[in-house]
């Protein structure tokens, strides 16, 4: 069982708060998608077993065209097993998604479409710098619908002057337009980004985690009520609706990474390629993977497994903690839950650490706790 | 502490000698001179302040530690064999001074020909002449274009009523004036005396711990010699061993046969345990001991405590240990055993001053790789209680001082603080020693530019940011020296803070009642900017007693989660908060808040 993820680098304007690896100029589109199609060659043998997940994400990989999406769905075909139903995701964003734009996917094997909605407002938007309009969002999804079952749909909260209201409404509307699986993040003021220079020279007040708590809470609440399922700290969705491709990260399954800035694991090693487009093409087309590795020691692994485990609804399970990393492992473990237990920040169940309600908005900080490390 | 050397003869071609001055007068640096000049080094050794050869010295540019050395060199067609000692400069550090001092005959007194005498010029001259040491003054940093030569000999000629002839004018940047140093230190430095017929005895005045080979003492023979093999004892302790490596000290060890009468040399002797080394201590022939033991050094007395705790409370006993080798190579650190409610066990430990306790902090991280927590350091203070006010607590601690309600009085230290400065700063450096507490009791002026200021002032007041700000208030142009005078009566408060409601008694600090609502204040600013917010508020009290003199409190982190962790995010993130729980480790736990390691010493930093 493992996934591919291909990275498509390339959007039509930055969004204030994107961190992200892009280029704002297409001119290298379809010298990248050849290299993306030679690097798929080139690790074709990387992968045990069947495909079960492809995903494109980015950058905006709603951008590719339909001849450019099939001559990478051919790579992929012609060299890799894919099992008999994947789960094929594409980013879109609601401005690529008119009625002409949307058969381009329906032409293809895209089976699930992630929508970057963000919000429905227009001065979120604008504060944002997205590319849409708060009318494309609505009419996107609504279009989307009629072609693909399977969608989830991106949005922010804790917005600068983002009201509960506001936040509340974004919700309802999402909710009633009855999609299955939702991705919520809070709005992160990353190093190096328009936004936080904005927010430092004080054209953009900063954001309130209060009101990011609270925002938290409500989506808690309302996608509760909803009847969908918080199986990851960002993620939300119906029974068989989960997504397949971002639970195999969290479990720490084998994916192949496409594309610059992509990030490959293999059960030992983490790689990633460089983030550079023209520096990427340059080393592909000489043969050569741009890319470093490392080698995950178990403690590394044994902490990866705290903090994506403490993410999901499945927990950290004692019993794995003993079996794939020792007994010093798990009674470490335990003895570093013991505070935040008596807290109520953790909850120990059937033999599984979880998040408690109280701890889910301060859950990096508990992972740390939990984690193994040497002082150097 | 004068060496008795008895009876004996002159070693006509040996010279031992010291290199004195105030910080930061060139002597490191002249005596890398000393030893190109004598062929001591190869090209490949060369380097600025090669003795200087402590990571913490080249970093900080100072001399910690004394560094012996030996040279050979030519004069007139004899050959003799010169011991160098380069001393640091630096105040804390006048006890290494004074240590090598009592290994020599002779010393160079080095003068900053732009700084002229400053303030440990003279207390470092005065160590010397009370051993009886031949003074060579030597006007250095004749190259810098701000030099002052004329005035600066007059100043000198002025110091040691010697003759304006008899100062060498050098660069140690150039090498002008080597050679005449050389000859000065044949010339007029006596040859040591000593009995080389008589029992082994010598002086050991410094020691250093080495993991592969046990402890290292540095000694100077007095009379009679040292061999390889021989069964020797050290006096103090009674213990024997053999000695199964004697040498002298090149730039390498140089492992001899023999180390004669009136020579400096190392010896090995296999020793594992510091605690059987003492620094002063003498040795002899085990069969055929000298009646005569050397007196030793006095007991250092230390200027400021502090405690000195592990992080890891489980590493009380590797912190002893480590206390102990460094003990050896740093005599004038004491230490006895204390506990704390906060930190669990750990030791109080007195030092000569700030600087000092800083380096023997980072001594022990580097050299032992011991993370340790600092709490606020104090003076030591003598308490008077009701029922017997005429017997002195001594209260090194600040949970040492008695209650409030059956105190009699307290004293606290004084010192006599001179200060050398140009006149233009004399009314700033005032002001600052009023503030701080001093008492003007003399003014002269050396020059029409240059005045020695002496006050009476509490040593609790120059613990406390009192060089940073002397260093402001005079742009660099003030030298500061200092004494014990003894104690007088003050008025004193402890000053208490809680966390969360509880008190931390490693961050109890005894301060001046006048002093006491200002600081507590600024120490709970300080601490609500050190300690990181958890995952509740909490809340910083400071009290006297029980009452509170100021709060304030660390909001609890509202939000603390990264909202994506896909495929590249988890490594990034995974080593984020690897990051974050090595920081959180290094804290300290006290009750359910977490405390980092400069919390403790945050009384210092409050002008920050
Ligand atoms: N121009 C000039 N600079 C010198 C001379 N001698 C030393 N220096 C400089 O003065 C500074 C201090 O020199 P050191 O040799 O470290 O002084 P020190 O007396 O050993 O200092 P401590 O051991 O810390 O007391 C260094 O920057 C030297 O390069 C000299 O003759 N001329
Ligand atoms: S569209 Fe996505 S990848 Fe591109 S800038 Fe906006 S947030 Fe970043
Ligand atoms: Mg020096």
């Amino acid at each position: 069982m493992s996934g591919i993820y291909i990275h498509i680098p390339f959007c039509k304007q930055a969004c204030h708060y994107c961190d992200f690896h892009f280029s704002t100029s297409l001119k290298k589109k379809e010298e990248l998608v050849n290299a993306l199609c030679t690097e798929l060659v080139l690790r074709k043998n990387e992968l045990d077993g069947n495909v079960e997940t492809i995903y494109f994400g980015g950058g905006t990989p709603s951008l590719l065209s339909s001849e450019e999406l099939q001559q990478i769905f051919e790579t992929i075909y012609s060299n890799f097993k894919v099992s008999e139903n994947p789960e094929i995701t594409l980013e879109a964003n609601p401005d690529d998604l008119s009625k002409e734009q949307i058969h381009k996917f329906t032409n293809s094997q895209i089976n699930r479409l992630s929508i970057g909605i963000q919000s429905f407002f227009e001065e979120d938007l604008k504060l944002m710098n997205r590319a849409h309009k708060a009318s494309e969002a609505l009419e996107s999804i609504k279009e989307a619908k009629q072609y693909f079952e399977n969608i989830s749909i991106d949005l922010i909260y804790g917005i600068p002057g983002m009201s509960h209201e506001r936040w509340k409404k974004n919700l309802e509307i999402a909710l009633n337009l009855d999609v299955p699986h939702l991705s919520c993040y809070a709005l992160t003021v990353e190093p190096k980004t328009a936004l936080k220079k904005f927010i430092e020279k004080g054209i953009v007040p900063p954001v309130d985690e209060e009101a990011a708590k609270q925002h938290y809470e409500i989506l808690l609440s309302e996608t509760e009520k909803a009847g969908l399922e918080n199986y990851e700290f960002s993620n939300f969705g119906k029974p068989g609706f989960h997504s397949r491709n971002n639970t195999a990260y969290w479990e720490g399954k084998p994916y192949l990474g496409i594309g610059p800035s992509a990030h490959s694991y293999d059960g030992k090693f983490r790689s990633w390629n460089i983030a550079n487009n023209t520096k990427y093409i340059k080393s592909i087309e000489a043969g050569e993977l741009p890319s470093e590795k490392e080698l995950l020691s178990k403690q590394d692994k044994y902490n990866e497994y705290i903090m994506t485990g403490l993410r999901t609804k499945k927990g950290v399970f004692l019993g794995k903690v003993e079996s794939e990393f020792g007994k010093k492992y798990s009674e470490y473990l335990l003895k570093q839950a013991e505070n935040l237990l008596k807290n109520n920040l953790l909850i120990l169940e059937n033999e599984t650490l979880k998040i408690s309600k109280k701890g889910k908005f301060l859950s990096d900080g508990i992972a740390a706790d939990l984690f193994l490390v040497n002082l150097d | 502490m004068q060496l008795v050397a008895r009876e004996g003869i002159f070693m006509k071609n040996i010279r031992n000698f010291c290199i004195i001055a105030h910080i930061d007068h060139g002597k490191s640096t002249l005596a890398d001179r000393l030893l190109d000049a004598t062929g001591s080094v190869t090209d490949r050794e060369k380097q600025a302040q090669l003795l200087d050869n402590m990571d913490l010295e080249r970093e900080r540019g100072i001399t910690i530690k004394s560094h012996a050395i030996q040279m050979d060199y030519v004069y007139n067609g004899e050959k003799y064999t010169l011991n160098l000692i380069d001393t640091p400069g630096h105040v804390d550090f006048s006890y290494e001074v004074s240590r090598s001092i009592a290994a020599c005959e002779g010393a160079l007194l080095i003068v900053d020909a732009a700084q002229s005498i400053q303030a440990q010029t003279i207390s470092n001259l005065y160590l010397a002449l009370e051993n009886d040491l031949e003074i060579i003054p030597v006007l250095n940093k004749v190259d810098l274009p701000s030099a002052n030569v004329e005035e600066v000999t007059d100043d000198i000629v002025d110091l040691l009523g010697c003759k304006a002839e008899e100062v060498i004018p050098a660069s140690a940047k150039t090498g002008l004036g080597i050679d005449e140093i050389l000859s000065a230190i044949i010339e007029r430095i006596p040859p040591p005396k000593g009995n080389p017929d008589e029992s082994l005895q010598a002086l050991i005045f410094d020691s250093v711990y080495n993991p592969f080979r046990g402890v290292e003492t540095y000694f100077r023979v007095l009379n009679g010699e040292i061999r390889k093999g021989q069964h020797i004892k050290f006096m103090a302790t009674g213990k024997s061993y053999f000695a199964d490596e004697v040498g002298t000290l090149k730039l390498k060890q140089q492992p001899k046969d023999v180390v004669k009468t009136g020579d400096v040399g190392y010896l090995i002797t296999g020793i594992k345990e510091a605690k059987e080394v003492k620094v002063g201590d003498t040795i002899t022939d085990s069969k055929n001991p000298t009646v005569n033991m050397i007196e030793g050094f006095e007991d250092v007395k230390p200027m400021v405590f502090a405690g000195i705790y592990p992080v890891d409370t489980e590493d009380y006993e590797e912190l002893r240990n480590s206390m102990e080798k460094l003990q050896l190579n740093d005599a004038s650190l004491v230490f006895i055993p204390e506990s704390s409610a906060a930190l669990g066990f750990g030791f109080r430990c007195g030092f000569l001053g700030m600087l000092h306790l800083e380096i023997i902090q980072e001594r022990l991280e580097r050299e032992f790789d011991m993370t340790v927590i600092t709490t606020v350091p104090n003076v030591s203070y003598h308490a008077y209680t009701n029922k017997e006010p005429d017997t002195p607590i001594l209260v090194n601690n600040p949970s040492d001082l008695p209650d409030p309600s059956k105190l009699n009085r307290v004293e606290e230290p004084y010192i006599k603080a001179t200060i050398i400065t140009k006149s233009d700063f004399v009314g700033s450096v005032m002001s600052l020693c009023i503030e701080k507490r001093g008492e003007i009791t003399n003014q002269t002026y050396l020059t029409t530019e240059r005045v020695e200021l002496t006050f009476d002032m509490p040593l609790a007041e120059i613990v406390f940011d009192f060089y940073d700000r002397l260093k402001t208030v005079s742009k660099g142009y003030a030298s500061f020296d200092y004494s014990p005078i003894g104690m007088r009566q003050s008025h004193l408060v402890k000053v208490d803070v809680l966390l969360n409601g509880n008190i931390v008694d490693a961050l109890s600090a005894l301060l001046h009642r006048d002093n006491a609502y200002d600081i507590g204040k600024k120490i709970c600013e300080k601490l609500r900017q050190l300690i990181p917010r958890q995952q509740f508020d909490i809340p910083i009290q400071a009290a006297i007693g029980a009452k509170i003199i100021a709060r304030e409190t660390v909001k609890a982190l509202r939000k603390d989660v990264t909202a994506k962790c896909y495929g590249g995010d988890i490594s990034r993130k995974r080593k984020l908060l690897e990051k974050q729980k090595k920081g959180k480790k290094r804290m300290r736990q006290v009750g359910n808040v977490e405390i980092p390691q400069e919390a403790f010493m945050a009384v210092l930093k409050l002008n920050d």
